[in-house]
């Protein structure tokens, strides 16, 4: 025990006095840090006048929870948000399991179904009877979720698209591929939200209206399909040409090829990188309070505003800041995990 | 009919042709519904709206815009906007990013637990998080201008930004300048002259502390000097604020402070990436060679660890400079803001200003990624 100690703490003068000055500055941090955050912060109370120690104010953070869980989504109507979220996550364990009949087929029909399905019941109306909420009064969390995930489910598909396109035979698609990767991944995302807020309406027929929100998902989701494009193509390249050459020999057809043997093992290849993707999606979505769209961000910062809690910024950022630390950190350590068994697996 | 439909080059460009229509077609129909809209809502267009008066004040440039300049100077006053944010935030972010992949390589637990505290706490959270965090919840909190945070009576950090001395003359900085040039060109001769005597002879040269001196210590004595001789403009609490000197608004200091941490963290996986792609073969072969420590870090690992690192670093750059577009969210004046932003609102020329933003980027985007090419090509040349 001493030994290893000395080893990896005090292995020479100069490691001691580096072991010695970090721990004081993690002392002189973490304290202070543990006072606020806990020890003396306000757990109970309703108002801002319940904060009397010199610590945090949860209360705020309890105040507004819903506001930062659904936004301006109307109270009584919140629970069709919970219902979609728990359609999604019910539908995406089932079709994990491994053991699932036809699990091929429910994917697909899921995937067909479910987002359109989860529109209209976060959108209510169009004759289901269920009352209108704009997507003006969409916010927080469940806005943040519902970008990522449905710039995510176009991104994923035209990625795949573009990075075959980009490794084709026929040289005109190869081009057209290559500019449009190249284009969407060298201007910024906040330039892309812009322009997809201004330019989208511009360029459809008069009468056609595309909702807000939506421009955000279009913008979003054609800048990550391109860096998504880029790590398919990773995965692509990784593979043999052998595996190609001989479902050739078998006489299958361009696409069959590409969904039966290419595509499966390359996007296994480059589901670490496609994941890193999906975190910086995640991150990303963060920029549409650029266009007055209230995600979990916006929605912590738009909290500043109210005059009934003034200067609860830091409770509004740590709150904001843990959620989106914990989501992308969760991401990346399940990629790892994951990477670390197939490695495991194929050894 | 079959037969030629079966035929692979007639169907490929049969697929090519129908996909260049379609293509042609999609932005056919965008071109026409936009010019038709662009009829009805009255909206201009060409360029010459950049030759016109703009009447956007910018509180903060390098260029000595006036409000009653061209929109082209505007954009220009965001382009040198964005560029000296991007700068000062690579110099900084370089700094801190080599720092902490290297203690995270380090051989003390404590130190290389930080780093990797570090790293996992910048990465999984959005910068945009932390360009507000800065804003609203560091800067905003700081003291008013009477109760500022003084470093050595010379910078001063409230909540209207950090106040910096500016060089009255520059005289004494123009004598310096071609004294580290000298001194620069003195130390690239000498390393090539004991370059070819090693070669020659075997006997050895200590370059690097030869080096050190010529081109760490003199130079910083100069600019010491020069500092000294030179008479600054230090800025002063007059009234209720600072006068004198050069005021870096909070919105500059807050997304440099942002910009620089954040890309650090990626900066910094690239670094410990880098030197763990040598493999430890190649260090032991060095120590049986009989190598000092110094050595092997700095004629095995080195060598070998740049080309692998600096790829992404340059990358991580070009994320940089394109991530500086945040500002546009606390109205820091570059290139977005002032012209995606405010002149757009002002002209209403969407497509031209848009079109000029995007070139701008992509300009950037093409010339580093024409410089990485090169590198790599380069780099495959010498291994080979």
């Amino acid at each position: 025990m001493i030994q290893t100690l000395r080893r990896h703490l005090f292995a020479t003068p100069i490691d001691a006095a580096v072991t010695i000055l970090g721990l004081y500055i993690a002392w002189r941090i973490a304290v202070p840090l543990v006072h606020w955050l806990v020890l003396d912060a306000t757990w109970h109370g309703t108002t801002r006048e319940d904060c009397k120690g010199d610590g945090a104010c949860w209360v705020f953070i309890r105040a507004r929870f819903g506001q930062f869980m659904y936004g301006q989504y109307p109270v009584p109507e919140r629970w069709r948000v919970d219902v979609v979220g728990a359609l999604f996550v019910a539908v995406t364990a089932a079709l994990s399991w491994r053991g699932l009949p036809n699990r091929g087929r429910l994917a697909w029909a899921s995937a067909i179904v479910l987002p359109p399905l989860g529109v209209v019941l976060l959108h209510g109306d169009w004759g289901t009877g269920l009352e209108l909420v704009e997507t003006r009064e969409w916010g927080g969390l469940m806005l943040t979720l519902f970008l990522t995930l449905y710039a995510g489910l176009i991104a994923v598909p035209l990625g795949i698209l573009l990075a075959l396109g980009r490794r084709s035979r026929l040289p005109l698609i190869r081009f057209a591929s290559v500019v449009f990767i190249e284009f969407w991944r060298g201007v910024p995302i906040i330039t892309v939200i812009f322009l997809a807020s201004i330019l989208l309406p511009l360029i459809m027929p008069t009468g056609v209206d595309i909702d807000r929100l939506a421009r955000a998902v279009i913008g979003l989701a054609f800048v990550i399909a391109a860096y998504m494009a880029e790590a398919v193509r990773g995965g692509l390249q990784a593979l043999p040409d052998g595996q190609t050459e001989a479902a050739q020999a078998l006489g299958l057809g361009y696409w069959r090829i590409q969904r039966m043997i290419v595509l499966p093992q390359a996007l296994r290849i480059s589901l670490p990188a496609l994941t890193n993707e999906f975190i910086s999606l995640f991150k990303s979505t963060t920029l549409v309070l650029i266009v007055s769209i209230f995600d979990l961000l916006g929605i912590a910062q738009a909290a500043l505003a109210d005059p009934a809690w003034v200067g609860m910024n830091m409770e509004a950022y740590v709150f904001a800041g843990a959620i989106y630390w914990f989501a992308c950190f969760g991401l990346s350590q399940w990629s790892r995990l994951r990477e670390k068994r197939l490695a495991e697996r194929g050894r | 009919m079959m037969r030629l439909l079966r035929d692979r080059k007639v169907r490929d460009i049969l697929w090519q042709a129908g996909a260049t229509v379609g293509l042609i077609l999609v932005v056919w129909f965008f071109v026409q519904n936009a010019s038709a809209n662009m009829v009805k809502a009255g909206i201009a267009s060409g360029f010459n709206f950049l030759w016109r008066d703009s009447g956007i004040e910018v509180p903060f440039n390098l260029t000595g815009y006036k409000q009653s300049d061209t929109i082209l100077s505007l954009l220009w006053t965001g382009i040198v906007n964005t560029l000296l944010v991007s700068a000062v935030s690579i110099a900084a972010a370089t700094v801190i990013g080599f720092s902490v992949g290297l203690a995270r390589l380090s051989h003390n637990w404590l130190l290389s637990t930080f780093a990797a505290f570090y790293v996992e706490f910048v990465r999984n959270i959005p910068l945009l998080f932390f360009v507000l965090f800065w804003y609203f919840g560091v800067l905003a909190a700081l003291p008013t201008p009477r109760g500022s945070l003084n470093l050595f009576d010379v910078v001063f950090l409230n909540r209207r930004g950090l106040s910096i001395p500016t060089p009255d003359d520059l005289t004494g900085f123009r004598i310096a300048l071609p004294i580290i040039v000298v001194l620069v060109v003195a130390q690239m001769l000498i390393a090539r002259w004991a370059r070819v005597r090693q070669a020659r002879t075997g006997r050895d040269f200590p370059t690097w502390v030869v080096g050190f001196v010529l081109c760490g210590a003199l130079p910083l004595v100069a600019l010491v000097v020069a500092g000294f001789t030179t008479k600054w403009d230090v800025p002063v609490l007059r009234g209720f604020n600072y006068r004198g000197g050069f005021v870096l608004v909070p919105e500059f200091v807050a997304l440099f402070a942002a910009l620089s941490t954040y890309t650090a963290g990626f900066i910094a996986e690239a670094v410990r990436g880098g030197i763990l792609s040598v493999r430890q073969g190649q260090i032991d072969a060095a120590l049986a060679l009989g190598l000092s420590r110094g050595r092997i870090i700095r004629l095995v690992v080195i060598p070998q660890a740049m080309p692998v690192i600096i790829p992404p670093l340059t990358s991580q750059y070009l994320n940089l400079v394109k991530n500086s577009s945040f500002g546009a969210a606390i109205a820091y004046p570059e290139i977005v803001a002032v012209f995606m932003g405010s002149a757009l609102v002002s002209t209403g020329q969407s497509i031209e200003i848009i079109a000029i933003t995007l070139a701008i980027y992509l300009t950037l985007s093409l010339a580093v990624s024409l410089f990485m090419n090169w590198y790599n090509a380069r780099h495959r040349l010498v291994t080979r």
